[in-house]
């Protein structure tokens, strides 16, 4: 077992994992933040992502130990202490963005990465940008809708 | 509806945003792999790397050497869990219906990659992973029948040795009828004759399958946790097949990451964690690999179709004969082998066709299990109509639009009732149609496809069309009975108002992404004058919803939002009798509207639901007799199906030098009847329509001669992204249907049933002045290339 610190919204967490461990399982089954989800075992459908160091990652691709002392946001961080959602999950709720739901979490994390990242995205960007994220449900449309409008409200 | 005309706001029909959306968006909602299970048994399933073996013998030396692996089970060493018990199909199609016995874990032949053939407990899931891997497992191969029109071949091995053969059925429907098809095509003027492929498709829902059981050793319950699309059916069934008292066995389906049929099942994997949980007294769960589930879980479509229609010299069609192979894979999985009759009834598509000949012969292959996917046989009916009519129009040489509006069922012909014996309810095809045209800007895209076409440019333009009419509300019960389908087709929903007049629906229709809560809430608050906002919808858990039939074929709310809708009836009629008696006043008398009784003619006569529902639960002063409550139970079966329609056009780019297809527009005018809520009605169809372009243009189950599959995972089986989606552009023409009182058909599935044909359509219709009738799905790049330089090569 390995000693690894991570700064998960917010809170520093020490935990002992396996080296193998992910990092999506060291937050899930050590740290309990079960927001995050897996879809795959090939890297390729982003249910996982979160932000390491405020870039977005899909944590499934990350070893525990490969994020030591990174500061983490999950999508258990990213509202307001007092319920807010933040702008980005707001637009996801108001375009209808979202249907299962179980993508949702990483979409939103990409999606508030790739808007800190590339201002004044427009449509086609924002589809190319999101393209490692799978949804299954929405057909995408109001994902994007949603984005834009985030965007455009600095969503961030 | 209950509420006079001077109601209050309705919120039926406006574009209210979801309830369900805080906790998923927050994290909040627990999916199957989030429920925390100390001391929990973890299972890794050792699956069959062979397509056909025998299995000589299972090593698990290794694997007991890894940390936390503890035991590693054979199929013969778990076979007294289930004793006489196997997966069950619940629709014997055909009293001689061939159904193979499916063990949970195969014991001595292994029929499929994928098929389980032993499992590894472990105390973690890394543990279990490991341990599955490192099981031995010593098969002698046999050959294997991999493709469809294989399996009936003469000397095709055969997939169960002891059933003589690899044909599971055949099942027909044209009754005296088959003269007179045969007149129609000895007469036609004009006669299509075509061949599809549905390739096999992968649902992949983004959250894989999962099951948790959880024992109470002391009381001799268990409660059984899975991503499944019906606990109650799944109930019923594990009690079964295991022989669980059904008062011992709870089942839950937590928040669920989408099905779209892969969910609609009994799966081995739930049948061998609820047997271990029971044996071992601890709990025991499994959680799907996105790779192992290509395999695990079932998979859609897989038929060869013959279609062929016969018209009179104006391209009137008069007969069609149909004629499928469709694959059922190695074993019947739940609805396995009713799947191709839910499509057999529609090959005459929303046309009015008087003669009609379907037959299906169903056969085994050494692959996975088919069972329903998203339309589950209608997709694949209307794909065949679709095209077929667009070789027709190309024969008698009219337009798309043209020929199917010489052969549209007229808006004043319903209730129709179909050649293939069924009633349509409502339906106005040609006005669907025209706004179809109109929205596409049909017009300017033929003249922009023209102008391409005598440039020799080449990027050319197709325009494809897609006119479907499905059934769903499934379904009738007495209806069930004449398809030997194994249960009814009703619906369970119980309305009560609390004291302080919130309201808890509880439906037994099971949501995966639906949104009921939203929609159930939209249809109580309107019929009762409250806020949608003091309604809580309650499912998916057989303790606190008991009776249900769960969520498939676009059923739920024509089925269980109609329970729903009627057990509010019934609780008003009870407040009704207790505001009588209040105000002293005859019931008939009363009216209610906007949560409020009220005397006509007294206005100041009136009483609040609010004071009703308190006054049923003193019950200090309520009518002689009367229950001291204020709920109503209602298990509502349906008259008949109901029936969505629309038309969609697809418009693409094909590059002709590479053979890429870019899905550049794409216009949808459905008919799903009374619209509850717009924004969710249009978020199915924004979806349902990528599910269905994305079988036309990316999506196969790809299977080598040796019968493993090689787009097992998500990166070699291209699930679209939004960089591929195009924009979709919606409208609707709502023909109530008769058949509910509130006029509603479904939307779930009309998407990905109309959006195949159309995009086809399209790429067909870009490449037709290079010679080319026919592309296969998908139409890859390489596809299409090759199709273009055989119709060059050939006009040479």
């Amino acid at each position: 077992m390995t000693a690894v610190t991570l700064t998960v919204n917010g809170t520093e967490r020490s935990l002992d994992v396996e080296p193998r461990t992910l990092l999506v399982h060291a937050l899930r089954d050590d740290l309990g933040l079960t927001g995050t989800n897996v879809g795959c075992d090939s890297s390729s459908c982003g249910a996982c992502t979160v932000l390491v160091d405020g870039q977005s990652a899909k944590s499934c691709t990350v070893f525990a130990v490969q994020a030591d002392g990174a500061d983490i946001t999950t999508i258990e961080g990213v509202a307001d202490a007092d319920g807010t959602l933040h702008p980005m999950q707001q637009a996801f709720h108001e375009h209808h963005a979202l249907q299962c739901g179980y993508c949702t979490p990483g979409m939103v994390m990409a999606a508030i990465s790739l808007v800190e990242e590339y201002p004044g995205l427009d449509e086609g960007g924002v589809r190319h940008g999101l393209e490692g994220n799978l949804c299954r449900c929405t057909g995408y449309q109001n994902i994007v809708d949603a984005v834009l409008a985030a965007a455009g409200s600095g969503g961030d | 509806m209950t509420i006079t005309e001077d109601a209050p706001a309705a919120h039926v029909g406006s574009r209210r945003l979801r309830k369900e959306d805080p906790a998923l968006l927050t994290g909040e909602a627990r999916f199957i792999d989030d429920l925390a299970l100390p001391g929990a048994i973890w299972v890794g399933v050792v699956r069959s790397t062979e397509a056909h073996a025998n299995i000589v013998g299972i090593d698990g030396s290794a694997a007991l050497e890894i940390d936390g692996v503890h035991e590693v089970l054979s199929g013969a060493d778990l076979a007294p869990l289930w004793g006489e018990g196997a997966l069950p199909c619940a629709w014997p199609v055909t009293p001689d219906m061939k159904n193979p016995t499916h063990l949970p874990v195969a014991t001595t032949t292994a029929k499929y990659v994928g098929d389980a053939v032993a499992v590894v407990l472990a105390d973690s899931r890394y543990a279990a992973a490991d341990g599955a891997a490192a099981v031995v497992v010593d098969y002698e191969p046999l050959p294997a029948v991999v493709e469809i029109e294989d399996a009936v071949a003469d000397g095709a091995p055969l997939v169960h040795a002891d059933l003589e053969s690899n044909e599971c059925y055949t099942w027909g429907l044209w009754g005296d009828n088959a003269a007179a098809v045969d007149a129609a095509f000895a007469e036609a003027a004009h006669v299509v004759s075509e061949r599809y492929l549905q390739q096999r498709l992968i649902p992949a829902p983004m959250e894989p399958r999962g099951c948790a059981a959880v024992p109470s050793p002391a009381g001799g319950e268990l409660t059984l946790y899975s991503a499944t699309q019906i606990p109650h059916i799944l109930k019923v069934m594990t009690a079964v097949v295991l022989g669980i008292p059904e008062n011992k066995l709870r089942v839950v389906a937590p928040s669920v990451g989408g099905g779209f049929g892969c969910k609609l099942n009994v799966y081995a994997e739930e049948i061998l964690c609820s047997a271990l949980a029971m044996q071992r007294g601890a709990p025991v769960r499994w959680t799907e690999g996105r790779t192992e589930g290509a395999v695990s879980t079932i998979q859609g479509r897989g038929q060869v179709q013959h279609i062929e229609m016969a018209a009179d010299a104006g391209g009137k069609v008069q007969a069609v004969r149909v004629k499928l192979l469709a694959d059922m894979g190695a074993y019947l999985q739940l609805v396995t082998p009713g799947v191709p009759l839910l499509g057999g009834f529609l090959y005459h598509g929303c046309y009015d066709i008087p003669n009609y000949m379907f037959e299906c012969t169903s056969v085994f292959t050494n692959r996975t299990p088919t069972d329903a996917y998203r339309g589950a046989g209608r997709p694949e009916a209307t794909y065949a109509v679709e095209r077929a009519m667009d070789s027709l129009a190309v024969s008698v040489g009219v337009s798309p639009e043209e020929i199917r509006a010489r052969n549209f069922i007229a808006a004043d012909a319903f209730p129709y009732e179909s050649s293939a014996g069924l009633v349509f309810d409502s339906g106005d095809y040609q006005a669907v149609l025209d706004k179809a045209v109109a929205l596409a800007g049909l017009s300017e895209r033929r003249a922009d496809q023209a102008r391409r076409a005598a440039e020799g440019s080449s990027k050319r333009l197709g325009i494809g069309f897609s006119s479907y009419v499905e059934m769903c509300g499934l379904a009738p019960s007495r209806v069930l009975a004449s398809l030997d389908y194994g249960a009814g087709g009703w619906e369970a929903a119980t309305v009560r108002i609390s004291p302080t007049c919130k309201v808890q629906v509880v439906t037994g229709s099971t949501p995966h992404g639906q949104g009921h809560e939203t929609c159930w809430s939209m249809i109580v608050a309107d019929q009762l004058g409250v806020d949608p906002d003091d309604v809580e919808v309650l499912h998916s858990d057989t303790a606190v919803s008991p009776t249900g039939l769960d969520t498939y074929g676009s059923r739920s709310l024509a089925v269980g939002g109609t329970a729903v809708y009627m057990a509010t009836e019934k609780v008003i009629d009870k407040a009704r009798a207790i505001a009588a008696h209040q105000l002293e006043a005859s019931e008939d008398d009363l009216e209610f509207s906007g949560g409020v009784f009220r005397v006509r003619g007294t206005p100041e006569a009136e009483v609040p639901l609010a004071g009703i529902a308190f006054a049923a639960f003193t019950a200090h002063d309520l009518p002689d007799g009367m229950e001291p409550n204020l709920e109503a139970h209602v298990t509502y079966d349906p008259p008949n199906f109901t029936f969505p329609n629309g038309t969609h056009i697809a418009v693409v780019e094909v590059d002709t030098d590479t053979g890429d297809v870019d899905l550049i527009d794409y216009v949808a005018v459905d008919d799903c009847g009374v619209q509850i809520n717009p924004l969710v009605v249009e978020g199915q169809v924004h979806g349902g329509i990528l599910q269905g372009a994305a079988q036309a243009l990316y999506e196969d189950a790809v299977y080598n001669s040796d019968g493993q599959l090689v787009s097992a995972n998500l990166g070699d089986y291209l699930v679209p992204s939004a960089a591929e989606a195009p924009r979709f552009r919606l409208d609707s023409h709502a023909t109530p249907s008769p058949t509910n009182p509130m006029g509603v058909k479904g939307v779930g599935e009309a998407g990905t049933i109309a959006a195949a044909p159309a995009v086809i359509n399209a790429v067909v219709d870009a490449l037709r002045d290079l010679g080319v009738t026919d592309v296969d799905m998908p139409a890859s790049p390489q596809t299409v290339w090759k199709a273009i330089a055989d119709a060059q090569g050939g006009a040479s």
